[in-house]
C-alpha cells in the first residue's frame, strides 16, 4: 500500500495544475481526428525538460488518458474516431447521436471511461511492485530476451504481414545502433554527419509519429468534408450516471477486456475495443440492437480502451518492455530525466513511479468531470480544417524535435525518419515494432554484451543464453509469439480468404 | 502488371540493399566487439529482407497499397514546401520567420478555398501569424529553447 503514501505530490500546485491541462489538452486532442495519443504524446516530450520528472510524467500520463477518451467524441458525434481505439465506439454512439442522444452516449462514454480507468489503474498499482520484485530475478541474459521479446510480440501483433512485422523490428534495431559504439567507441553506420551522435530517440518518435499523420493530412486536406458535427441535446448528468451503471454486464465485460488486453505488450486499444464489443454483443440478450444505438455497445468499447491504458504500462514500469507505442513513448520521457523503469525506479526513485501511477488515478476522475462538461465544445474545437491541423503538427514538430538537444541534426534525422516511415507503411510496414526496436536495441546489446563477458568468464554463450528455466520460458515466448504470427498471416488469413472467394 | 506489385518489388528490393549493406558493414566493421552484436541483428535482417523480397517478386506480398500517381500527385507539393522549411528555410531565415512561411505555404497549398481571393490569403496569414506567436511564447519564453535566428529572426 506504498502508494497511499505519495497521494501529496500529485496534488502540489504545479503537478496537479499539469494534470489539469494535461486532462482538458489530451480531451480536446483526442477529440481532433488525425491526431492519435501516441503523436499527442510525442509532440509534448518536449515541453516535459524543463519540468521535473515526476511533473513531466504527469502532463504525459495525463495526456494519455484523456486523448484516449477524448476520441469518443468525434466518433460519437462526427463518426470520425478519434483513435483507433474508438472505432468501436462510433458504431452505436453515432446512431445514439442521431438518434438525438448524443450527449447522452458522451456522458455514457465517459463514464464508462473512467470505471475502466480506474479499475485499469489499480490493477497497475497492484500487479506493478510484484512484477517488479520478480524483476529482480533478471540478469543481462534474461533482460536480453525481453527485450527481444518485445519487439518479436509487436512485430507479430501489430502487423498485418509476420515477415513485414519482423523486418520493420530489425530496422529499429538497427537504426538503434547508429552513432558511436558505448563500449569500444567504434563508428558504426555513421554515413551522414548529423548521425554522428546516434539518433536520438525522441526526435524519432516525434518523426515516426507525427510526420506520417502530417503527410497522410495532405492526402486528404482538399477533401471538403460534408461531415457535420451533430448537435447534442441537453441530458441529466444524473440520469445518465443511474443509466450507465443499469450496464453493468457490459461494463464488466468491457473492463476486463480491456485489463487483460492491455497486459499483453502490442495488442492495443483497438483490439480492445473490438474485442469487448463483441464479446458484449455475445452475451447480450438485445444483440440485434447493436449497431442501432445501443448504450451497451458504447459502455463497453469505452470501458475497454480505457481499461487497457493502465495495465498497458505494467510491462514497461517493472520489465522496461513497453507493451505499446504510447508506452515506448513515456519510456523516452522517462529516459531523459535518466529514469530507468523497472526495479531502479520502485527501489531509488518511489516518488516518482508512485506520484506518476497516483496520477493516472486521480486523472481518470477528472477526465470523467471535464470530459462530460466539455464534450461538445471539444468536437467544436476539434473541427479546425486539416490544412492547418497538418501546418501546425509540422511546425510542432520542427520546434519540438528541435529543442531537445537544440541540434539541427535531429530536425533532419526526424524528417527523414518520418518520410521513410510514411513510404514504408504504404508497402505494410508498421511503425509500432520500428519504434520498439529503436527504443529496446539498446537494452538488448547492453545486456548481451554484458550477458556475453559473464558467458565467456564462466559456461560459455551457449548455456548462458540458453540454459536455465527463465531463459528458456523466455525463448519460448519468443518463438510462440513469431509462430503465432506466421500461422495467421501464412495459413489463417489465406485460408480466410480463399473461403471468402468461395462462397462469392 | 499491377502497378502495386511492381511498387511492392521495387519497394522490397530496396530494403534487401540496406539489408546487404547493414549486414556488409557488420562483417566487416573493426573492432569486431563493436560489430558483433548488429552482425546478429544484421543477419536476421538479410533473411527477413530476401524473404519479402521473394515474396514481392512471386506476387504474394500483397499487404499495403503502395503510392498511387493521384496520391503522389496531391502529396508532392507538401513535401517539397516541407523539404525547402527543413533543409533550406529553417536555418537561412531562422525558424520563426521560416515557420511563418510554411504554415502560409502548406495552408495555401491545401487550402480549398481561392488562391485568388484576398481574404482567405488573408484568413491564412493571420491563422499562421497566431500559431507563430504561440510557438514563440512557448519555446522562447517558457521553455528558454534558443532557435536558429538567420537572416531574420
Amino acid at each position: 500500500m506504498e502508494f497511499l503514501n505519495h497521494f501529496g505530490g500529485v496534488f502540489e500546485p504545479t503537478a496537479f495544475l499539469l494534470l489539469l491541462g494535461g486532462t482538458i489538452g489530451g480531451l480536446i486532442l483526442g477529440a481532433t481526428p488525425g491526431l492519435s495519443p501516441t503523436m499527442a504524446v510525442a509532440l509534448l516530450i518536449p515541453f516535459t525538460f524543463q519540468l521535473q520528472a515526476t511533473q513531466g510524467l504527469i502532463l504525459l500520463g495525463a495526456a494519455y488518458t484523456s486523448t484516449v477518451a477524448g476520441g469518443a467524441v468525434s466518433a460519437i458525434l462526427l463518426k470520425i474516431p478519434g483513435a483507433p481505439a474508438n472505432i468501436a465506439t462510433s458504431l452505436d454512439g453515432h446512431e445514439m447521436a442521431r438518434g438525438g442522444q448524443g450527449a447522452k452516449a458522451l456522458h455514457m462514454s465517459f463514464m464508462a471511461s473512467g470505471v475502466g480507468g480506474v479499475i485499469g489503474v489499480l490493477l497497475l498499482i497492484f500487479l506493478t511492485p510484484v512484477l517488479a520484485q520478480w524483476a529482480l530475478a533478471f540478469g543481462p541474459s534474461h533482460l536480453f530476451w525481453m527485450a527481444i521479446l518485445g519487439v518479436t510480440v509487436i512485430g507479430s501483433l501489430d502487423s498485418k504481414s509476420f515477415v513485414k512485422g519482423l523486418l520493420s523490428g530489425c530496422i529499429g534495431l538497427w537504426l538503434s545502433m547508429i552513432g558511436y559504439d558505448d563500449i569500444q567507441g567504434a563508428q558504426r553506420f555513421i554515413f551522414a554527419d548529423a548521425l554522428t551522435g546516434g539518433i536520438n530517440i525522441i526526435s524519432a518518435l516525434i518523426g515516426i509519429f507525427a510526420i506520417p499523420q502530417v503527410i497522410d493530412m495532405f492526402s486528404k486536406a482538399r477533401v471538403q468534408s460534408s461531415i457535420s458535427a451533430l448537435e447534442v441535446e441537453r441530458q441529466s448528468v444524473m440520469a445518465s450516471l443511474k443509466e450507465t451503471f443499469l450496464y453493468k454486464r457490459a461494463l464488466a465485460i468491457g473492463t476486463v477486456c480491456g485489463s487483460v488486453i492491455g497486459l499483453i505488450p502490442g495488442v492495443g486499444g483497438q483490439i480492445a475495443g473490438l474485442l469487448a464489443y463483441d464479446q458484449s454483443k455475445k452475451f447480450s440478450p438485445r444483440k440485434a440492437d447493436y449497431g442501432k444505438g445501443y448504450p451497451e455497445g458504447v459502455i463497453a468499447a469505452e470501458s475497454a480502451n480505457n481499461a487497457m491504458v493502465g495495465p498497458s504500462l505494467v510491462p514497461l514500469l517493472t520489465l522496461s518492455i513497453p507493451g505499446s507505442p504510447t508506452a515506448a513513448v513515456l519510456l523516452g520521457g522517462l529516459l531523459i530525466h535518466g529514469i530507468f523503469p523497472g526495479t531502479d525506479l520502485f527501489d531509488n526513485h518511489p516518488q516518482v513511479a508512485w506520484t506518476f501511477i497516483n496520477s493516472m488515478l486521480i486523472g481518470q476522475v477528472l477526465m470523467v468531470l471535464f470530459g462530460i462538461y466539455i464534450a461538445a465544445y471539444a468536437a467544436k474545437v476539434a473541427r479546425i480544417p486539416t490544412p492547418i491541423m497538418a501546418a501546425a503538427v509540422m511546425v510542432l514538430a520542427l520546434f519540438g524535435s528541435y529543442s531537445i538537444q537544440q541540434s539541427f541534426g535531429d530536425v533532419q534525422i526526424m524528417l527523414c525518419l518520418g518520410f521513410g516511415m510514411y513510404f514504408l507503411e504504404k508497402f505494410g510496414f508498421s511503425a509500432a515494432p520500428l519504434v520498439l526496436g529503436l527504443i529496446l536495441g539498446p537494452i538488448a546489446e547492453a545486456n548481451f554484451t554484458q550477458g556475453s563477458m559473464i558467458a565467456n568468464a564462466t559456461d560459455g554463450m551457449l548455456p548462458y543464453f540458453f540454459g536455465g528455466p527463465l531463459n528458456m520460458f523466455l525463448i519460448a515466448l519468443v518463438l510462440a509469439s513469431i509462430a503465432y504470427s506466421f500461422w495467421t498471416s501464412m495459413v489463417a488469413a489465406p485460408a480466410k480468404a480463399l473461403a471468402q472467394g468461395a462462397a462469392e | 502488371m499491377n502497378a502495386s506489385i511492381t511498387q511492392h518489388r521495387i519497394a522490397s528490393g530496396v530494403i534487401l540493399m540496406v539489408a546487404a549493406w547493414v549486414a556488409y558493414i557488420s562483417f566487416t566493421g573493426e573492432p569486431v566487439e563493436a560489430f558483433l552484436f548488429p552482425r546478429i541483428i544484421a543477419m536476421v535482417m538479410l533473411v527477413l529482407a530476401a524473404w519479402n523480397f521473394f515474396r514481392a517478386v512471386t506476387g504474394v506480398s500483397k499487404v499495403g497499397n503502395g503510392v498511387s500517381w493521384a496520391l503522389a500527385r496531391t502529396i508532392a507539393p507538401g513535401l517539397l514546401i516541407v523539404l525547402v522549411y527543413i533543409f533550406f528555410a529553417a536555418k537561412a531565415l531562422g525558424f520563426y520567420v521560416s515557420s511563418f512561411a510554411a504554415f502560409v505555404a502548406l495552408f495555401a497549398a491545401y487550402d480549398p478555398a481561392s488562391h485568388t481571393n484576398a481574404m482567405a490569403w488573408l484568413k491564412r496569414m493571420i491563422t499562421a501569424l497566431i500559431f507563430v506567436a504561440i510557438m514563440y511564447g512557448l519555446f522562447a519564453l517558457l521553455l528558454k529553447v534558443q532557435t536558429p535566428r538567420g537572416m531574420f529572426f
